[in-house]
C-alpha cells in the first residue's frame, strides 16, 4: 500500500466545540477509502479538511498537518486553489453551475486555462464519457444543466470535477440524494475510477461501505476508532465500538 | 362550519380586498392619465422641442424632457451599477454576515429612506461649493446617489438568496472567490440583478425633486454633460402649474409618456429575466 494522503495530529474546532480529536492516519493511493460512522462523528469535517473547505466556515480552528504527496496543504504560501484542483469534491447534493451542460464541464478547464492548445469540445466529450453521461446528453449539450435529472446532475458534477484533472476525489455521501439506480451508477463509476484516482468518501450506509471500500476509517465522536484494510475492519474489528456499529447497534 | 374554515374564508376575503385595492389604484391611475393625456398626445409632442409660446398653449413638444429623462436615468443607472454591483458582491463574498457588513447594510437602508428632495438639496449645496451650474452631469450624479442604495440593497438581497453550495461547487474546482463571483454568482443572479437595475432606473426616471436644483430645466436637448437638461417629471410639474387648460392637458400627456416608458421597461425586464432564468439553479 502506497500512501497518498497523510494526516498528522489533526485537531479541528468549530468555536469551542472540538469536531476532530488528534487524528493521525494514512490514506492509500488509488484505492477507495471509506470514512464511516454515525452522524455527527466528524466524517464530513475530516473529508473537508482534505481540500481546505473547512476554512470556508467562520470560527474554524485547524491544528496539525495534512500532507498530500508529502506536501503540507496548510503550510503558509500554499495556493489553496491548487489544493482544490488536486482534490475534487463530489457533494451530497449535485449543484450544477448556472450554465449549459457543456459549459459546466468546460468551466474548470477555462478557469485554469487548461484549454490552450487543446480541443475543448473533445475534452468535454471525454469527461462526459468517463462520467457515463455522454450518450444521454450529446444531443443537448447546450441545454441548461438544471434540465437534467438529479442522477444525471450528479454525474455531470463528476465530469466537471474530473475535467480539472485531480488526483484525489472526495465524496461527501455522493449518492444520498439519488434514487437507487442513479446511486448504483455513481458507485460503478467510482469503482472504475479508482484505477487512476485516490478516492475518499464519506457514507453512513454500511452496505455501501462494504461494496466499495478497500480501506476503512471508522469514526465516533470526533475520534478515529479504527482504521485499516476493509477486509480486516469488516471481518475482524478489533475495537468494541466498531463491532457494535457493524452489528447495527447504533 | 368549522372555525378554521371561517378563518380561512375571512382571510381569503381580506386578500381579495387588498388585491382589489392595489389593482384598482393602478387601474385608476392609468385610466386618469390615459383619459386626460391621450387627447393632447400627438406626434409633435413626442418629436419636437418646445417652440416659442409653448407654455401658453402654442406648438411644440416635450422631446427635450423625454431625451433629458433618458440621459439622466440612463447615466445615473449606469453609474449606480458600476458602484453598486461590486459593493453587493463584496458584501456577500467577503464580508458576509459580519458586523462590518451589517453596518454597511444599515447605512444603505438609511440612505434608501432619505427623501429625494434632501438628495437634491445636498447635491445643490455641493455643486454651489464646487462652482458647478445645474447640468446633466449634476443631475446624473445626484440621481446615481439616489439609485445606489436601492440598487445595492436589492442586489444584496438577491445575492443573499444564492445557495451557498453553488459557490462551493465552484470553489471546489479550484476557482478563486473572484472567479466564482464573476462567473457563477453573477450568472446565477443575473435575472435578479436585472430586476434591481430596472427598479433603480424606474425610481430614477420618475424622480422630480432630486433633479429640480441639480439638472435645471431647459427647452433644448443637452449636447454636453455640462449643459442643463429637462426631465419628464419636471415637465409634468411645470405644465400642470400653469393656469392654461391646454398646457395642463399636456402635463397629463407627459405623464402618460413617462408611465408608458416605465411600463415598457418593467415588462421588458420581466421578459428578459424570465428568459435568463432558464439557466439558474434553484
Amino acid at each position: 500500500m502506497q500512501t497518498h494522503i497523510q494526516i498528522r495530529d489533526l485537531n479541528v474546532h468549530y468555536g469551542s466545540n472540538q469536531a476532530l480529536k488528534n487524528i493521525s492516519l494514512e490514506i492509500p493511493r488509488q484505492q477507495i477509502t471509506v470514512i464511516m460512522g454515525p452522524s455527527g462523528c466528524g466524517k464530513t469535517t475530516m473529508l473537508k479538511s482534505l481540500n481546505r473547505f473547512l476554512e470556508l466556515s467562520d470560527d474554524t480552528h485547524i491544528q496539525g498537518y495534512v500532507l498530500i504527496d508529502g506536501q503540507d496543504i496548510y503550510a503558509p504560501g500554499v495556493d489553496v486553489t491548487e489544493i482544490r484542483k488536486k482534490a475534487g469534491l463530489l457533494a451530497q447534493r449535485p449543484f450544477p453551475l448556472p450554465m449549459s451542460i457543456y459549459d459546466n464541464v468546460a468551466y474548470g478547464l477555462r478557469i485554469h486555462e487548461m484549454q490552450k492548445g487543446r480541443d475543448l469540445q473533445a475534452a468535454v466529450q471525454h469527461y462526459l464519457e468517463i462520467a457515463g453521461l455522454w450518450d444521454e446528453v450529446k444531443d443537448r449539450l447546450h441545454s441548461p444543466a438544471n434540465s437534467l435529472s438529479i442522477g444525471q446532475q450528479q454525474r455531470l458534477c463528476l465530469a466537471r470535477g474530473l475535467a480539472v484533472e485531480p488526483e484525489i476525489l472526495l465524496g461527501d455521501e455522493p449518492t444520498s440524494a439519488l434514487d437507487p439506480i442513479s446511486a448504483q451508477n455513481i458507485e460503478q463509476r467510482l469503482l472504475d475510477l479508482k484505477q487512476e484516482y485516490t478516492i475518499v468518501m464519506v457514507t453512513h450506509i454500511l452496505r455501501q461501505a462494504r461494496r466499495l471500500a478497500d480501506y476503512v476509517i471508522f469514526m465516533y465522536l470526533g475520534e478515529v476508532v479504527e482504521h485499516g484494510p476493509a477486509d480486516e475492519v469488516f471481518e475482524n474489528p478489533r475495537q468494541p465500538r466498531t463491532q457494535a456499529y457493524l452489528s447495527g447497534q447504533f | 362550519m368549522k372555525k378554521s374554515h371561517i378563518e380561512e374564508g375571512i382571510l381569503k376575503i381580506l386578500m381579495l380586498l387588498s388585491f382589489g385595492l392595489v389593482a384598482g389604484s393602478l387601474g385608476f391611475i392609468l385610466l386618469t392619465v390615459l383619459i386626460k393625456g391621450l387627447p393632447a398626445l400627438n406626434l409633435a409632442m413626442l418629436t419636437q422641442t418646445p417652440k416659442g409660446g409653448y407654455y401658453l398653449g402654442k406648438e411644440g413638444g416635450i422631446l427635450n424632457a423625454i431625451i433629458g429623462s433618458l440621459y439622466l436615468a440612463g447615466g445615473a443607472t449606469l453609474l449606480a451599477l458600476l458602484l453598486g454591483l461590486p459593493m453587493a458582491l463584496y458584501l456577500e463574498t467577503y464580508v458576509g454576515r459580519a458586523r462590518w457588513g451589517s453596518l454597511v447594510r444599515l447605512s444603505l437602508d438609511v440612505l434608501w429612506g432619505i427623501p429625494s428632495i434632501v438628495y437634491g438639496a445636498f447635491g445643490f449645496t455641493l455643486m454651489l461649493a464646487l462652482g458647478m451650474r445645474a447640468s446633466l452631469l449634476g443631475g446624473i450624479l445626484v440621481l446615481a446617489l439616489l439609485e445606489l442604495p436601492i440598487m445595492t440593497r436589492a442586489m444584496d438581497e438577491v445575492i443573499r438568496m444564492m445557495p451557498a453550495d453553488l459557490e462551493q461547487a465552484s470553489l471546489a474546482l479550484g476557482a478563486t472567490r473572484l472567479e466564482t463571483a464573476l462567473r457563477v454568482v453573477t450568472r446565477q443572479m443575473l435575472p435578479g440583478i436585472l430586476t434591481a437595475v430596472l427598479l433603480a432606473f424606474g425610481r430614477g426616471i420618475g424622480d422630480a425633486a432630486s433633479v429640480l436644483f441639480t439638472a435645471g430645466y431647459t427647452d433644448r436637448i443637452p449636447t454636453s454633460l455640462l449643459q442643463p437638461t429637462a426631465s419628464l417629471p419636471l415637465a409634468v410639474f411645470f405644465q400642470l402649474s400653469t393656469p392654461f387648460p391646454e398646457v395642463q392637458q399636456r402635463a397629463y400627456a407627459a405623464a402618460l409618456v413617462l408611465t408608458a416608458m416605465i411600463l415598457c421597461v418593467s415588462l421588458g425586464s420581466r421578459w428578459l429575466s424570465a428568459r435568463m432564468k432558464r439557466y439558474t439553479i434553484k
